[in-house]
């Protein structure tokens, strides 16, 4: 019982960084029709930050930690958008080549500055006691990322449905020419949820630092578990990207912990599913 | 319960399509004899082309069904279709604009025969092709730029190229989607006299928006609005109708 | 093609080119077989390092470890990365575009992930080593020229194999799906089956420069199914440009003559091949052959 219990706390604060780092993910694919190919390497920079940061400063906020490393890389992000994305409107094989080039240049730069080892994160000192909850002990940071993911998700729900970026965003996502014959800036639009999408995914880095630490090879660990919960959630939407995170979590942790050997075989499993028999995803936006 | 005789080229038997909420196809049914030459009419969003489409097999119905002289073909992709006689052009041109025109009625003819398997020989080899190629730019008036590239040909010519290529492989059903949008008017009326000389073993049905410049080339009409057909007979039956003027007028 | 120059290069030059030149074979016949998909199919793929590591994986164990002669162990091997081909075909062909992408990087990640974990069989990390090259009618091919040569006939047969593929009519069918799917298939053409059919044979073909490799190298280990493998290929297919036959050639020799000299003075190559991509990808999306060949046309207008 004890096992169960354990494993489903860990399924749900996986689940709670994958909607971290997928719903970036998605976000940029639903709405610039663009597979970010460097997405695993913002989670990753973001990790490689708050490693530095959290080890560097005692008692430094992670929250803090959290928003200025999402900043940062949102900022590269938009660099690259920028100087890069924008050029290659006509090529969206390019824009796919790019972001392979662009997460290949981040994370040998990571390799560069942080070294070969895994760097381990410190949990925040005022999160490591464990919660008692039914007579059971949780560590208490797990608790909290799955809350994170949920405040995320909220957030972003609101940004979507009661804003009006999002609903150029949503424009965008659903008819992307009609958006611009209406007057929707749609290149700064690009722009803005590029930045937005590496951000989330540079402040998921940190959060995940505790559970994850900080090591080479992080984000091709991490880009194809976005990949897999945004076929699974279906493209351009949250609500999908958010089920399919927590999902994707249970069959990881729990495949995982049972079948050991097969690990990559119980990920790739659905994907394929999904792909065969419902190519849309489960919440699919079929866009124009 | 009627015997099914089937002498008919197509049948289209209450046939639905809906995308989401939204009905673009309801219940329609049509019958066509062999050799007919049929005009869908209908304002902008009646569902003439999408109802194309469903008879080409690029979308399938929610129900009903399709027969080809009497198969049911409802279920067969596309490229079953057309070994069961069906050809068709589309509003937008679909050409092959890198390859010469001589190639892409090549391409056409290649479709049918199993020599398009070939993994060996090159196109070249098969001399009949070229050939029968250019017999058939010939026949649409466009021998001339036979070697030229799709890009660097008019408008009206490449209409004219699409038409060509539909007819090369010498349909029983051939499904016209507006050959004459964009057209000026000398070249509407090459396109109409190609049309008008297509051989009667080939059954057409054609869609033009504008009612006008197609009429004199249809025996029967069919009128079609929000996905359902309002009037459909003889030519001057339809034209006659008072539904007719309220689907247009009242637009 | 210069024969002449290919054909002469052991006699002028040290082991050091030489096997430098049978590694540029090799990622020929591995970009050529790519570009099959990708140049002449149109659908791009990130996991084509599946189908050189497989048939490599597969010899060596056939040899090492059941003791098969090499000529049984290349004909199970060739026979199974085919097979493989075929399976992998029917999942990736379910999408399209990024889709398709996606599937292929997927299937690929699984495949490097497999290679570590099941180490009783593929001896993880440390890789197979300690194996043997053929003695095709007894003749040796331990020599840096031998191999050389064996390596040359092999891929110019499979140059001259592709060239035939894509000038058929078959080939003709293909880039016709390539260019308009729709207007194909209503043309009478079956898409999937030519997409299908295409892939297995970019398989096949992979698979054959996966056994040369095993054989120069004498050594097979997982990151020959890295996604950093997949995306050397691909850079050097549309690097040297995918609408030729020659571009893959050039391009593959590119990468691998950036890789061999840069390893030397720089350290990050990873860093650099992401460096390269965005140049090539910015400034000559085309390609190098391509781009060659026009400024060649334009020399020679500007020159009347």
């Amino acid at each position: 019982m004890q096992f169960w219990i354990i494993q489903g706390l860990n399924s749900l604060s996986l689940g709670g960084l994958l909607f971290l780092l997928s719903s970036g993910f998605s976000l940029i694919f639903g709405l610039m029709r663009l597979a970010n190919l460097t997405h695993g390497a913002f989670f990753m920079l973001g990790t490689y930050f708050g490693a530095t940061a959290l080890r560097s400063w005692d008692g430094l906020n992670i929250w803090v930690t959290a928003l200025g490393a999402g900043i940062a890389v949102a900022a590269i992000g938009g660099l690259f958008e920028r100087l890069v994305l924008t050029r290659l409107k006509t090529n969206p094989l390019g824009q796919v080549l790019v972001t392979l080039g662009m997460s290949f240049i981040i994370s040998d730069a990571c390799l560069m500055l942080w070294g070969g080892d895994s760097i381990p994160v410190p949990t925040p000192q005022n999160l490591q006691s464990p919660t008692r909850v039914l007579g059971f002990v949780f560590p208490t940071y797990r608790l909290v990322l799955v809350g994170c993911a949920i405040g995320a998700a909220i957030v972003l729900y609101f940004l979507m449905e009661r804003t009006r970026l999002g609903a150029m965003i949503r424009a965008g996502v659903d008819d992307r020419q009609m958006a611009r014959a209406v007057g929707i800036p749609v290149s700064n639009l690009f722009t803005v949820v590029f930045c937005l999408g590496a951000g989330i995914a540079g402040a998921g880095g940190v959060l995940g630092g505790p559970i994850l630490s900080a090591y080479p090879g992080l984000d091709g660990d991490m880009l194809p578990l976005a990949l897999i919960v945004v076929i699974l959630g279906g493209i351009g939407s949250l609500l999908g990207a958010f089920i399919g995170s927590f999902i994707i979590g249970f069959i990881y942790t729990f495949g995982t912990a049972l079948f050991p050997e097969l690990a990559y075989i119980i990920l790739f499993l659905p994907m394929i599913f999904v792909i065969a028999f419902r190519p849309q995803g489960l919440f699919g936006r079929v866009g124009a | 319960m009627t015997p099914l005789i089937s002498n008919h080229a197509l049948e289209i038997i209450n046939l639905n399509k809906a995308f989401g909420g939204l009905s673009v196809t309801q219940n329609v049914s049509l019958a066509m004899r062999p050799g007919e030459r049929r005009l869908i009419i209908g304002p902008n969003g009646a569902g003439k082309t999408t109802l194309f489409n469903q008879i080409s097999g690029d979308l399938r119905p929610n129900s009903g069904q399709i027969k080809l002289f009497g198969t049911d073909v409802t279920q067969f992709a596309p490229y079953k279709r057309a070994h069961f006689g069906l050809s068709r052009t589309y509003q937008i041109i679909t050409l092959f604009t890198g390859d010469t025109l001589e190639h892409n009625i090549t391409l056409g003819l290649l479709g049918l025969r199993p020599s398009r398997w070939q993994m060996w020989r090159p196109l070249s080899f098969y001399g009949d092709l070229a050939t029968e190629a250019r017999r058939i730019l010939d026949a649409v008036g466009l021998l001339h730029l036979a070697a030229h590239p799709v890009s660097d040909i008019a408008y009206g010519e490449k209409r004219r190229v699409e038409l060509a290529m539909a007819l090369a492989q010498r349909p029983r059903v051939l499904l016209l989607d507006e050959p004459l949008a964009g057209l000026s008017n000398t070249e509407r009326s090459t396109v109409k006299s190609l049309i008008a000389s297509i051989p009667r073993e080939t059954t057409v049905i054609m869609i033009e928006h504008d009612m006008d410049t197609a009429l004199d080339l249809a025996e029967t009409v069919t009128l079609l609005n929000y996905g359902r057909v309002i009037v459909d007979g003889d030519r001057d039956a339809v034209i006659a109708d008072e539904r007719t003027r309220e689907v247009y007028l009242g637009v | 093609m210069d024969c002449p120059l290919f054909l002469l290069l052991p006699f002028f030059a040290g082991d050091f080119y030489i096997n430098l030149a049978s590694q540029i074979l090799i990622a020929a016949i591995f970009a050529l077989s790519l570009n099959l998909l990708v140049g002449y199919g149109g659908m791009t793929s990130l996991g084509h390092a599946s189908y050189l590591s497989v048939a490599a994986y597969i010899s060596a164990l056939m040899t090492s470890r059941y003791g098969l002669g090499h000529v049984s162990a290349a004909f199970i091997s060739i026979a199974g990365t085919t097979a493989m081909a075929a399976f992998f075909g029917v999942i990736a062909l379910r999408a399209s575009g990024l889709g398709f992408l996606m599937i292929t990087l997927a299937l690929s990640q699984v495949l490097w992930g497999r290679a570590y974990r099941m180490s009783n069989v593929t001896n993880g990390d440390n890789g197979i080593a300690g194996l043997t090259r053929p003695m095709p009618f007894g003749i040796s091919l331990d020599s840096a020229a031998s191999f050389y040569w064996c390596a040359l006939i092999v891929a110019s047969f499979a140059y001259l194999m592709m060239a035939i593929f894509v000038s058929s009519s078959f080939g003709s069918s293909l880039k016709g799906v390539r260019d308009q799917p729709r207007r194909m298939a209503a043309l009478g053409f079956n898409p999937w089956m030519i997409r299908w059919i295409t892939f297995i044979y970019a398989g096949f073909w992979g698979g054959v420069s996966g056994l040369l490799y095993v054989y120069y190298n004498k050594y097979i280990h997982p990151t020959s199914l890295s996604t950093t493998s997949s995306a050397e290929a691909l850079l050097g297919v549309i690097a040297g440009g995918s609408g030729t036959l020659g571009g893959p050639v050039v391009g593959a020799a590119l990468v691998l003559l950036l890789k061999n000299y840069a390893s030397a003075y720089i350290e990050r190559w990873n860093m650099l091949l992401g460096l390269v991509f965005l140049f090539i990808v910015l400034v000559m999306p085309t390609g190098i052959v391509p781009g060659l060949g026009r400024l060649v046309t334009g020399l020679r207008r500007g020159s009347r």
